[in-house]
């Protein structure tokens, strides 16, 4: 072999490590921790719903039916329920984060796998394009008063993002991934039941997949 | 110099599922299959000569009701590879 076919080899065998990279000390513990988060959100939403229907300030009739014509949203600009749902799940979605990046921190030592590597980086890069591509359809869907197909929507862009990722990361996400995607198409049809859709594909999912990765990955590994 | 070349990594194959267990834990068939877009057979024969020199460590189980074979690096074969990559390097001119 010459130098030249010395490099050639080195080179492919780096691409071939760096490509076959994957982003392995993503916590199981942060799904659990977000799932749980995302289901006391819901449960806030559901009881401030039940407290506004109760002193009579919203009727089911206003939110079922018209849900299509953006004329009450653009008179109204944001209503109240709204506003509190935006605000409900902007907080569950810093807890998550928060933890998902702590919990990962840790497990990051642990691995030795650095946190910001070339795998990290991929594995966001892929994640992101589809969350962001969804975060801002669900604004134009509630800026559009169909604020009911909003659980539908995010279900379904957060499975595509996860089965996106999936291909850098663990093997659990893909199928975290495709269970989104068929709870979130399956919440289309079923628009009135949305927040359960919402608290099942962001609370009891995450808390299932969560902790199979835990237990897979992590406590087995904990000497190791 | 040359002698460094450790021959069971002539095949570049052999060399490439090196690769991806250095940097992976355990990697199954088809994953291997991918990333070296090779066949079925010529995958598993290179597979087995290493699994012969104790190169990489083989767990066969059950997912659901389908086998699946995955593969992991042994502490002499991540050594053997390093070594590999070393001499490689040394065959090299220093620029």
């Amino acid at each position: 072999m010459t130098d030249q076919d010395h490099l050639q080899e080195l080179a492919r065998i780096r691409g071939l490590m760096d490509r076959s990279t994957r982003f392995l000390s993503l916590s199981g513990l942060s799904g659990v921790l977000a799932g749980a988060a995302a289901l006391v959100g819901a449960f806030a939403a559901r009881a401030h719903y039940t407290a506004l229907y109760a002193s009579g300030s919203v009727s089911r009739e206003n939110e079922g039916l018209n849900q299509y014509d953006p004329a009450p949203i653009i008179e109204r600009g944001f209503s109240e329920q709204v506003a509190f749902l935006v605000l409900d799940g902007l907080l569950v979605l810093a807890i998550a984060l928060i933890g998902a990046l702590w919990f990962t921190w840790r497990r990051s030592k642990r691995t030795g796998q650095g946190l910001w590597d070339a795998s990290a980086r991929r594995m966001l890069w892929n994640l992101l394009v589809p969350l962001a591509a969804g975060g801002l359809f669900t604004l134009a869907l509630l800026w559009n008063g169909a604020v009911l197909m909003a659980p539908s929507a995010t279900l379904v862009f957060y499975g595509v993002a996860l089965l996106n990722a999936s291909k850098y990361t663990l093997d659990e996400i893909r199928w975290l991934g495709l269970s989104e995607i068929a709870l979130g198409v399956v919440a289309a049809f079923w628009p009135t039941a949305g927040l359960l859709f919402w608290a099942l594909g962001f609370g009891v999912l995450h808390i299932f997949y969560g902790g199979l990765m835990y237990l897979r990955h992590e406590r087995g590994n904990a000497a190791a | 110099m040359i002698d460094r070349l450790n021959k069971a990594f002539e095949s570049r194959v052999r060399l490439g599922i090196m690769a991806v267990l250095a940097v992976n834990e355990w990697v199954d068939h088809a994953q291997l299959k991918e990333f070296l877009s090779v066949t079925d057979g010529n995958l598993a024969s290179h597979l087995a000569a290493l699994e012969e020199l104790k190169y990489v460590q083989v767990r066969k189980r059950f997912i659901g009701k389908r086998p699946n074979t995955s593969y992991k690096a042994t502490t002499a074969g991540a050594r053997a590879f390093r070594d590999h990559l070393d001499a490689i390097e040394s065959l090299i001119p220093k620029p």
